[in-house]
C-alpha cells in the first residue's frame, strides 16, 4: 500500500538534497585539508617526499660524474641540491596541511629582505 | 607444518602463466598480467553493466557507476578547471585501474586455492603509471605554453641572485614528483600485505592464542581498504594538481 502514498513535494525533496549536499562538502573539504588523514599518513607522505628528491638528485649527480668522470663532484653537488628540494618540498607541503594560502608572499618578502 | 619458512614477502613473487616470447623479448603472461586483465574485465563489467539500463532513478549498480564518474569528475572540475575537462577520461581509467587493482588484491583467493596478487604492490607497474602521468603532463604543458613553461621553474619574486641556486632546486623537485607519486602507492600496497601476511604467519604460529593477532588481522583488513581506495583516489588528485600545474604554470 506504500506506493500509492503521494510522491513527496519537488521542494520538499530540493531543500534535503541541499542539505546533503553541504554535509557532502563539508566532509569533502576536512578530508583534502590532509587533517582527517592521521598523523601517520602525512609523516609517511613527508617522508617519502624528503627522500624522492634526495635519490633523483644523487642518481643524477651519478650519472653526470660517469659521463664526465668526474666523480665524486656532482654526487656531492646533486646531493646537497636534492636534500635542499626535499626540504622545500615538506615546508610547501607543511604550509599547505596547516592551510597557510599565503605562504608564497611571505617567502617572496623573506628572500627580499636577505639581498 | 612448523619446519617450513613462512615467507612474508613470497606473495609478490610474479610467476609466468604462460611464456612468450616475441623475438628475444619476454613478453610472457605472468600472475601480474592475469590480475591486470581481471581489474580491466571487472572495471567493464561494473561500468557497461551498470549504466546498461540508463534508468532516471538509478538503482544501486548504477548509482555506483554514477558516483565514481562523479567522484573523478568534480575532482577534475574543482583541482584543473573547465580545461581539465579534456583530460577526464585519462584521470577516469587511472583511478579506476588502480582502485581496481588495489581491491582485488584484497580479495581472499586463497580460499579457492588460487593466489591472490596485487599488480599495485610492484614499483615498475607504479613507477610506469607515475611516469605516463609525468611525460604526459610535461608534453601538455610544452604544448601549451611553448618555451615560457620554463618559466615554471623560475619561482616567483626572486633576486636574480638566487636564481642559479633555485632552479637546481626547483627541477630536481619537479623531477622527483614520479618517483614520490610511484613510491606512495608502491609503499603503501607493499607495506600493508606485508603486514597482513606476517600477522597471518603469527595466528598460524600461536595455535590456540592465535585470536590475538586474527583480530589485529580484522583490524588492518578494514585500514586496508581504507587505503586501497584512498591510494587510488590520492594517484588521481595528484595527476589533476600536476595536470593544473602544467596548464596554469603557479
Amino acid at each position: 500500500m506504500s506506493e500509492h502514498k503521494p510522491p513527496p513535494s519537488l521542494e520538499d525533496l530540493e531543500t534535503r538534497l541541499d542539505r546533503a549536499r553541504s554535509a557532502q562538502v563539508d566532509r569533502a573539504g576536512r578530508d583534502s585539508d590532509g587533517k582527517g588523514m592521521g598523523a601517520m599518513g602525512v609523516a609517511m607522505q613527508m617522508s617519502i617526499e624528503v627522500v624522492a628528491p634526495l635519490g633523483v638528485g644523487v642518481f643524477i649527480g651519478w650519472l653526470i660524474d660517469g659521463w664526465l668522470v668526474t666523480a665524486p663532484l656532482f654526487l656531492v653537488i646533486f646531493f646537497f641540491l636534492g636534500a635542499a628540494a626535499g626540504g622545500l618540498n615538506v615546508y610547501r607541503r607543511a604550509g599547505q596541511l596547516l592551510g597557510e594560502d599565503t605562504e608564497e608572499p611571505g617567502g617572496d618578502n623573506e628572500a627580499g629582505r636577505d639581498e | 607444518m612448523a619446519e617450513k619458512t613462512f615467507d612474508p614477502l613470497s606473495q609478490f613473487e610474479v610467476h609466468v602463466l604462460v611464456p612468450i616470447n616475441l623475438g628475444g623479448f619476454d613478453a610472457s603472461f605472468t600472475n601480474s598480467s592475469l590480475f591486470m586483465v581481471l581489474a580491466i574485465a571487472s572495471i567493464t563489467l561494473f561500468l557497461v553493466g551498470g549504466t546498461r539500463k540508463r534508468a532516471m532513478v538509478p538503482g544501486r549498480w548504477q548509482s555506483m557507476a554514477e558516483l565514481s564518474y562523479e567522484l573523478v569528475a568534480n575532482m577534475v572540475r574543482d583541482n584543473v578547471g573547465s580545461e581539465g575537462r579534456r583530460y577526464f577520461p585519462f584521470i577516469f581509467t587511472l583511478f579506476m585501474f588502480i582502485l581496481f587493482c588495489n581491491a582485488l588484491g584484497l580479495l581472499p583467493f586463497g580460499i579457492v586455492g588460487l593466489h591472490g596478487f596485487t599488480v599495485t604492490s610492484h614499483i615498475i607497474v607504479t613507477f610506469a603509471m607515475a611516469l605516463v602521468v609525468f611525460i604526459g603532463v610535461t608534453i601538455v604543458g610544452i604544448a601549451k605554453h611553448k618555451l615560457h613553461f620554463f618559466s615554471f621553474f623560475v619561482p616567483k619574486g626572486v633576486p636574480m641572485a638566487m636564481v642559479p641556486l633555485l632552479v637546481p632546486i626547483e627541477v630536481l623537485s619537479y623531477l622527483a614528483r614520479p618517483v614520490t607519486l610511484a613510491l606512495r602507492l608502491f609503499a603503501n600496497m607493499m607495506a600493508g600485505h606485508t603486514m597482513l601476511e606476517v600477522f597471518a604467519t603469527f595466528v598460524v604460529l600461536l595455535g590456540v592464542f592465535g585470536f590475538a593477532p586474527f583480530l589485529m588481522i580484522v583490524a588492518l583488513m578494514a585500514l586496508e581498504v581504507v587505503v586501497a581506495v584512498l591510494q587510488a583516489y590520492v594517484f588521481a588528485i595528484l595527476t589533476c594538481l600536476y595536470l593544473n600545474d602544467a596548464l596554469h604554470l603557479h
